[in-house]
């Protein structure tokens, strides 16, 4: 009988909230699919399954707020009888709110976790407040000494509305943006960041746009982040100490390259959710993932494995019209390709002046796992790419 | 009561208000105790003739007679041991130690006797000897005459330790002390002999088992006594300046703790900083934080935090001195960062 359990959705997720069951007991599922929606710092995620079977039994009731790796179903593998045992209590808002613990056994570390969730740091009077009113301290901001949650924190978030027992599927860009807080603040507390950055010639890979979108409907039209992306996968096959985690046991390679894309939402908040496979994806492909990254990023609707997968960052604001960026690694990956605005400027090629339409590419990357000099190689292996977009 | 600060202005005769001294109120006090009760009288090193180390019972000995005004050797254990028996036997001695420091001599005389003869005589004997010890520092006079022991007497069960921070404090707790049946200990800040400020002409005896709030606060709780309370209070004025509101607690009585106005307190505004002009190590301030833990951990926004003294013996160089002491940018400080801020 295998476990569905809460996943981890992001190093610095301690708790989900489960908003809804896809599927119910009795129902086949197969590894990927759909089973639940929870709600997360980062907005309502769709939790695919890893394990093909039959959903057995549901532990947890929508509503519910349960800590990462706390058994949500079990799923029943192929040729497993059904459990006769009385069906265990359904996990409900209720009982996960009390302090006794509930009839499952404490939560089994999870595989996916890149720490186990720390103690909110918070003063006794929160913790008491807390519990009196039935408020989850995680990822409460403090405002007390050293940030500790103190009550009046308690106080505030008790006054403010309070959250639906059944939370709607959607954005909530306060969260999100104390979970971008919390992920960047470790980032830069943990990861010894270097920086490099290099001018990148994309004179051919635009003419070679223009050359298949001329004959292309607006909506079929590739985009110049599909090449970046794409040399950026192709880059890591050959420099996979930049594609990976660095973890407590020191780095550990991805087993594919997921590159993960920086996408701005509409009144602040940003996701960063991974095409898995970038290297093997066909441009159009990529194009078409792309595109409905964006769309679902900016509703709120990403995948579990999307928000946990990726193994590198690219970060571009060159349609913001700046022509460098230097970004924070997003632990625990271990570094952060961004590429600045595309301008046409004066570039000396083969002994002439001439005119080349150019951006700053940059990387950061964290130092306990690579150099500069590997970082500069990488940056040289995207360059390269980008050179030949015909073969991309 | 009519809460009194130790910056009340100089106002002369204000109504059935007088402006008086510390010393003053302290003299007052005194002689009236002699003209009440016949079994009241005064003895210690230089109380007579000279008129007291610090002033305080001038012109007694012409006005009382060398019988109730009594100068004695110079032996704290000779002359407390004394008091002890004439409060055997039936008097109310007030005896008058110079300093904490000399206090030490006579700590054979109050710990093994004034404290335990109650306890050891089945209750047939009690002791109603009241004791007043110059404590503190801020006088120039050097790591003899300046500490502040007051925890080491409020450490003993049978002692009442009493420190009275105000001049009101000052006239009315003595009458209330000669009136308990077993050993009180005052002890008087010598910072504040000099201080002024406004008494009630008709006030009463103070219970001197009661602190009180000299500063009502939502914020955090300032818990002082003695010679520190005037600086709490100036603190709390800065942080008001702020936007803090401190509530400032003047403990008066250091054994008992009136726990009950503490707690209160510290469950109102959550957070704590007791300041203290002993020692860090096993003070008061300890003692006060870990009740404050036992009992209101639960109410607690922040680590209870102490302003104490320096761990040195008191320098004699006055920057140096100040510079051991608490002073109000530490108490400021203490108080804002259990805020967080």
């Amino acid at each position: 009988m295998g476990t569905f359990s809460m996943p981890s959705l992001g190093a610095d997720m301690e708790a989900g909230t489960l908003v809804e069951w896809l599927k119910h007991p009795g129902d086949r599922v197969e590894r990927g699919d759909i089973v639940a929606v929870v709600e997360t710092q980062k907005g309502a995620i769709e939790v695919e399954v890893f394990e093909a079977g039959v959903i057995d039994r549901l532990l947890v009731e929508p509503g519910t707020t349960v800590p990462v790796g706390t058994p949500m179903a079990l799923v029943r593998g192929p040729g497993e009888e059904a459990i006769e045992a009385p069906a265990p209590e359904l996990v409900s808002a209720e009982a996960a709110a009390a302090p006794a613990p509930s009839v499952h056994p404490a939560p089994p570390p999870s595989a996916p976790a890149a720490e186990a969730p720390g103690r909110p740091r918070a003063s006794p009077a929160a913790r008491r407040f807390a519990r009196e009113r039935g408020l989850d301290l995680v990822g409460m901001t403090g405002t007390g000494p050293g940030g500790a949650v103190v009550s009046a924190d308690i106080e505030r978030s008790a006054a403010s509305p309070a959250p639906a027992p059944h939370p709607t599927r959607g954005l909530d860009l306060a969260e999100m943006r104390r979970a971008i807080a919390a992920a960047m603040a470790r980032s830069k507390r943990e990861i010894p960041h270097y920086y490099l950055s290099t001018t990148i010639d994309l004179t051919r890979a635009h003419a070679y746009l223009e050359r298949i979108n001329a004959e292309r409907q607006p909506a079929d039209r590739l985009l110049l982040p599909v090449l970046q992306l794409k040399a950026v996968a192709l880059a890591l096959r050959r420099m996979p100490e930049f594609n990976g985690f660095h973890t407590a046991d020191g780095f550990q390679p991805g087993t594919g390259i997921h590159v993960g894309t920086a996408i701005a939402i509409r009144g602040g908040g940003l996701a960063t959710p991974a095409i898995h496979d970038t290297d093997r994806l066909s441009l159009d492909a990529l194009m078409a993932h792309l595109r409905d990254l964006v769309a679902r990023t900016r509703v709120g609707r990403l995948r579990s494995s999307e928000l946990s997968d990726a193994t590198i960052t690219v970060t571009s604001l060159g349609d913001r019209g700046v022509e460098s960026v230097f970004g924070v690694i997003y632990p625990p990956q271990v570094a952060i390709v961004g590429f600045g605005k595309p301008v046409e400027r004066p570039w000396v090629a083969e002994g002439r002046v001439v005119i080349r339409l150019l951006t700053t590419t940059t990387l950061a990357a964290d130092h306990r796992v690579s150099d500069g000099h590997k970082g500069g190689l990488f940056l040289a292996e995207i360059d390269r790419h980008l050179q030949e977009p015909e073969k991309l | 009561m009519t809460v009194q600060t130790a910056a009340a202005p100089k106002s002369g005769v204000v109504g059935n208000v007088v402006q008086t001294t510390y010393r003053e109120a302290l003299h007052d006090a005194i002689r009236e105790a002699l003209l009440k009760d016949q079994r009241v009288f005064l003895m210690g090193e230089d109380v007579g003739r000279y008129g007291g180390c610090y002033a305080v019972s001038r012109g007694l000995l012409d006005e009382f007679g060398p019988d109730r005004i009594r100068d004695t050797p110079l032996s704290e254990s000779a002359f407390v041991g004394a008091g002890i028996g004439a409060a055997l036997g039936g008097m109310r001695p007030i005896v008058e130690i110079m300093t904490v420091n000399f206090s030490l001599l006579a700590l054979d005389q109050i710990v093994n006797n004034a404290a335990t003869i109650r306890h050891m005589s089945g209750g047939q004997f009690n002791v109603p000897v009241v004791i007043r010890i110059a404590s503190g520092a801020g006088r120039q006079l050097a790591a003899q005459h300046s500490h502040s022991l007051e925890n080491w007497y409020a450490h003993v069960p049978g002692l009442k330790v009493v420190a009275p921070a105000t001049v009101e404090d000052a006239r009315y707790m003595l009458w209330t002390a000669l009136e308990d049946p077993d050993p009180v200990i005052i002890f008087e800040h010598v910072m504040l002999y000099n201080v002024t400020g406004i008494l009630s002409a008709d006030g009463g005896p103070v219970d001197i088992g009661k602190a009180v709030i000299r500063r009502p606060g939502r914020d955090v709780t300032l818990i002082a006594y003695g010679g520190t309370l005037g600086k709490t209070l100036d603190a709390a004025e800065t942080l008001e300046a702020d936007g803090i509101a401190a509530e400032v607690i003047d403990l008066r009585s250091l054994r008992p703790l009136d726990t009950g106005t503490i707690l209160r307190s510290v469950s109102r505004t959550r957070r704590a900083v007791i300041v203290d002009e002993g020692w860090r190590t096993g003070s008061l301030a300890a003692e006060i934080s870990a009740i404050i833990m036992e009992d209101a951990f639960w109410d607690l926004d922040a680590p209870v935090s102490r302003v104490c003294t320096a761990e040195v013996p008191i320098p004699y160089p006055r920057h140096l001195e100040q510079a051991a002491l608490p002073q109000p940018a530490a108490i400021v400080a203490a108080a804002r960062a259990t805020l967080g801020r």
